[in-house]
């Protein structure tokens, strides 16, 4: 009998989760179909070229998971903060400079790997740690501030974006610039040969299953492990924490820095398996897109997956929607608008319809 | 020396050219962080009144209907989250990111023509054209909607202080249950201090488009929006602390290209990214935690 | 307007100048293109009708939609990171694309030599980008107009017009294609003001107009009575400008209609000579050069029509430089130092040099530092 409504309480829970963000999708598509029948445009047409272009076809597959997979990892540089009660914006600096750091300290490794003389994987390997150990100390500073001096972490995180951005254009357009590199200043190139190949059969960069491994991971982290449960009664009372004995302070900083890391891998790969060395291309957003899907997540590292595979879909369509339908670049942007705040919306719906609920029966 | 004072006289210049959109949000963010809530998508609202503000302008022929057409936008953008954040369980911060995009979308969507043509601008007030000294005339032309925003900081200050409405608003902020004792309805406050804080926004934003620089382009706002809702926490929700974070934004903005104007030229990245750096360095140093927290209204999300 | 056939004339003739490509390989008739109606996709960095780079190409594209059995896919905003490759793709692989122009400098190297490397059928051609006959895919190939040459116009302009012999420049960026129009300003403007000064502010990227506008209102407060740029959109520098009451030259594309007083002239290119060179080559099924570069000789480039602070004498002295271009006079004469006092350029330099396109350095009498 327990079994079997623990059963039931699980799937009701199961369905709760699935059926109201699927609702949400079907009301934003609905919202803007009114849009686009004003301007005179199918929404037929739009919704399966959408669909074409996001997940239709292997390439549109591929297409989707190669522009999700940096989206994951900045989004858990929100997720893990938020769960201490830390709301961190600055992912995109923890990204600019972790793969700056791993380009730079690249650069006396470049001729030895190329002479064959040191292991690709070594230099790969350092690479990485450069660009983690970068991002952690950088969101790890703004968690160190925010406990030491109470800077709030926000604020802070979005300043040392901006700060981070001028550190690699500084370097990559000055001391670290590669003579090579003419009109797009850059780092020295590590070299095709060194490149991070994609995961066999597919163009896929492995920053996607990084991303996946460290969400999963991560998740275990926060719900399996005391350090999660100390974070998590940090995040919902501080004052009780610190009462309890909990190193409030050293939990801050550790949560801050794991959130860098992640960002800081992020550039990792953008160096290591897209761009091959670090230039202004790695200042693209990322770190702010995942803000958004972190939210929409509702900083749930698992739930972060499915968002920006959604993400990643909706900005692979847009090429085709822009180039079939004749709507501006701007259409994505809006459609992306139109979902999220519908999403957020139907927030409000949980716990609230009543044949999704659980039973009562037993539960304590 | 000459090239002392012509820097000094660029960031006097620059202090007040810049600081008006950052002045504007920050006011309306303040408002709205008063009454508890954040809205962190004022980004996309100041976006959107800079377009809607400049299609107004064009299209009438008068910029200051691309003020309020602004203001009417910006109103809209305010109470859609003000209203969607009344919901039960809606967080305030995401409704705030999801609605930034939102808003640029829009903004991106219908401004595709009106990057071209060239819409009636704001006038200014030559204040120092009697001197003769062209610098200080130029320095000292000013926009209205400059000293309008002194005004609104200073009527502010002094309205949270002295009047029941800035009674209600920060009562409202700082203890929910306290308001609905007072016989106040928290939502209702909470949604008009969100439209209203949306319509300062969405008229900092046809600053930009309508005076300084004075064309609309999607690159316009490289985040002024976002961190103007940054420096309400550097202001510790004081307005007239975030009329003085604006002008001391716009100066240090001013830093970079004026040092490299008078031969300073090593090193500009950093004396470009001077405002950033600037108020970090500002925020340790007179960080003293308690003072910030008894600043911050109680009932923010971020401050639980 | 030039005509087809003479279009193509001129992209053999520049093939041949720049000396890179291998002779022959332009004639060669191409398989893959051998196909009468033909997809090309476009994608550009920022919005087309920016008023500046971005629109130059759209004007230019706009010629190649024109010829009968040309289909022309666009993408713009598209941003230099995995996207690039992705879209070229998507045209590929959805559209039918079978030509693919990248117009902004960071498509080039990985984006789309990797998908050149990839789709060895599509034929892919970048604007400034260097192509390397020994390293770079066959199918791939780069595009260029020297605009260098209407800028050391402007410069020559600026030279008689300015009072306080002081010129003003707003950069992005401190890379070759900057540096070179710069110094060619300079060095225009010293042929009649040996005393003539460049004043040069880097923003820092390609479009941030508030930073734009306090470059133009600081170099004003610095003494400048002229002002030239090199960012993407120049609207901004050339209004704040005109309202400041200072004469303005422009960039990229014709910006004379934004400062009825002040504008002088300003540097264009004619992308479209390239574009129809290209549709020619397509209509014929031939095989695309992989080497195009030109300036003035070739009809690349351009300079916007004179406005209303160009005086006679300014126009008499445009003129005759750009007679003197067309004929390939040399614009870096050398020896010329940089502004650190290095000789840079020992010998005279012929306006195909390819050290000019690799230039790391301003020159003497340029105020500003490239790092």
């Amino acid at each position: 009998m327990a079994v079997a409504a623990d059963l039931t309480h699980r799937l009701r829970q199961g369905a709760e989760y699935t059926l109201i963000p699927l609702g949400a999708l079907v009301v934003s598509a609905a919202l803007f179909s009114v849009f686009l029948l004003g301007l005179g445009k199918s929404p037929q047409q739009f919704f399966e070229l959408m669909w074409r272009g996001g997940f239709g076809t292997a390439f549109s597959w591929q297409n989707t998971l190669q522009r999700a997979a940096p989206l994951v990892l900045t989004a858990l540089c929100v997720a893990i903060p938020a769960r201490i009660g830390l709301v961190i914006i600055g992912g995109e600096g923890a990204l600019v400079l972790g793969g700056f750091a791993a380009a730079a300290i690249a650069i006396p490794m470049i001729g030895p790997v190329a002479a064959g003389s040191l292991p690709v994987a070594l230099m790969l390997g350092v690479m990485a740690l450069a660009a983690a150990l970068a991002g952690a100390l950088w969101i790890g500073f703004a968690g160190w501030l925010r406990h030491a001096r109470g800077v709030n972490e926000t604020i802070s995180s979005l300043l040392l974006t901006y700060i981070a951005i001028a550190i690699l254009y500084f370097f990559v357009e000055g001391a670290l610039r590669d003579p090579g590199s003419l009109n797009k200043p850059s780092t020295p190139p590590i070299g095709a040969g060194a490149m991070l190949q994609p995961i066999p059969g597919t163009d896929i960069h492995w920053g996607l299953a990084a991303g996946a491994l460290l969400a999963v991971l991560l998740h275990l982290l926060m719900t399996r492990t005391t350090f999660g449960f100390a974070m998590r009664v940090t995040g919902g009372n501080p004052r009780a924490a610190r009462a309890q004995g909990l190193p409030v302070g050293g939990l801050l900083v550790a949560a801050t820095m794991i959130a860098g890391a992640s960002a800081g891998l992020a550039g990792f790969f953008e160096v290591a398996a897209v761009h091959g060395n670090a230039n202004a291309s790695l200042v693209a957003g990322y770190g702010f897109t995942g803000i958004l899907v972190s939210f929409l997540a509702r900083h749930n590292p698992i739930a972060i997956l499915p968002v920006a595979i959604l993400f990643g879909g909706i900005a692979a369509a847009g090429g085709l929607i822009q180039r079939r339908m004749g709507l501006p670049d701007a259409t994505v942007l809006l459609l992306q608008g139109v979902i999220f705040v519908v999403l957020l919306a139907s927030e409000t719906l949980y716990g609230r319809i009543a044949w999704l609920q659980p039973k009562r029966s037993g539960a304590p | 020396m000459d090239a002392l004072i012509t820097v000094l006289m660029a960031m006097v210049g620059g202090a007040i050219r810049v600081s008006t959109p950052f002045l504007f949000v920050s006011l309306g963010e303040c408002l709205t962080e008063k009454s508890g809530r954040i809205n962190l998508g004022l980004e996309g609202t100041l976006v959107l009144g800079a377009m809607v503000g400049y299609m107004a302008s064009f299209e009438t022929g008068n910029p200051w209907a691309g003020v309020i057409a602004a203001g009417l936008a910006g109103f809209v953008m305010g109470a859609l989250h003000g209203g969607l954040c009344s919901l039960q369980r809606v967080n305030d911060v995401a409704v705030g990111i999801a609605l930034m995009t939102f808003g640029t979308g829009l903004a991106f969507f219908f401004g595709k023509p009106y990057i071209q043509p060239s819409a009636p601008r704001l006038p200014s007030i030559p204040l120092a054209d009697w001197t003769g000294i062209p610098h200080l005339a130029d320095a000292l032309r000013i926009n209205p909607l400059f000293f309008l925003g002194i005004a609104l900081a200073l009527l502010m200050a002094w309205a949270f202080r002295t009047t029941r409405i800035g009674l209600i608003v920060r009562t409202t902020g700082d203890s929910a249950a306290a308001a609905r004792a007072m016989g106040v309805s928290v939502i209702g406050v909470r949604v008009l201090a969100t439209a209203v804080g949306g319509i300062f926004a969405g008229i900092g934003g046809c600053f930009l488009s309508l005076y300084y620089p004075g064309s609309w382009n999607e690159a316009l706002s490289s985040g002024q929006g976002l961190m103007a809702v940054a420096l309400v926490i550097f202001a510790r929700w004081d307005p007239v602390r975030c009329f003085l974070a604006a002008l001391l934004f716009g100066a240090a903005g001013a830093l970079g290209p004026a040092l490299q104007s008078v031969g300073v030229t090593q090193g500009y990245y950093f004396f470009n990214a001077a405002p950033y750096i600037l108020t970090l360095l500002i925020m340790i140093a007179s960080a003293k935690g308690r003072l910030a927290m008894r600043s911050m209204p109680g009932e923010l999300t971020i401050s639980r | 307007m030039s005509r087809g056939p003479l279009s193509r004339r001129t992209l053999l003739t520049s093939v041949a100048a720049s000396g890179v490509a291998a002779s022959g390989l332009a004639q060669t008739v191409g398989t893959a293109l051998a196909q009468t109606n033909i997809t090309v996709g476009i994608l550009y960095v920022g919005p087309r009708d920016d008023f500046g780079y971005n629109q130059a190409h759209a004007v230019g594209a706009a010629e190649l939609k024109k010829v009968p059995g040309v289909k022309v896919v666009e993408e713009e905003n598209v941003p230099e990171t995995i996207a690039v490759q992705r879209s070229m793709e998507s045209m590929i692989n959805l559209d039918g694309a079978r030509l693919i122009l990248a117009t902004s400098f960071g498509y080039f190297d990985p984006h789309m030599l990797a998908m050149a490397a990839k789709y060895p059928r599509v034929e892919f051609r970048h604007a400034v980008g260097l192509w390397d006959q020994a390293k770079h895919p066959q199918n791939a190939g780069s595009y260029f107009g020297y605009l260098d040459q209407a800028h050391y116009v402007n410069g020559i302009a600026a030279g008689l017009v300015s009072k306080t012999k002081k010129i003003g420049f707003i950069a992005a960026k401190p890379i070759p294609s900057v540096l070179r129009n710069i110094n060619a300003v300079l060095l225009g403007a010293r042929k009649n003001m040996p005393d003539a000064t460049v004043q040069v502010v880097f923003t820092g990227d390609w479009s941030l107009p508030v930073r734009e506008a306090e470059a133009t209102n600081a170099l004003i407060a610095a003494g400048c009575d002229v002002i030239t740029c090199h960012v993407d959109s120049p609207k901004v520098v050339v209004e704040t400008a005109e309202r400041r009451g200072v004469m303005t030259l422009g960039h990229n594309a014709s910006q004379a209609s934004l400062a009825p007083r002040g504008f002088v002239t300003g540097a264009e290119y004619k992308w479209e000579t390239i574009y129809k060179g290209f549709a020619d080559n397509l209509a014929k099924s031939q095989k695309l050069p992989n080497w195009v570069r030109g300036g003035y000789d070739l009809d690349y480039v351009r300079n916007t029509a004179y406005g209303a602070a160009a005086t006679d004498g300014v126009r008499r002295a445009c003129d005759t430089a750009i007679a003197e271009l067309k004929r390939g006079a040399p614009i870096f004469v050398g020896p010329i130092k940089d502004n650190r006092g290095n000789t840079v350029i020992p010998a005279t330099l012929d306006n195909y040099a390819p050290p000019l396109e690799g230039i790391n350095y301003l020159v003497e009498g340029v105020i500003g530092s490239i790092t």
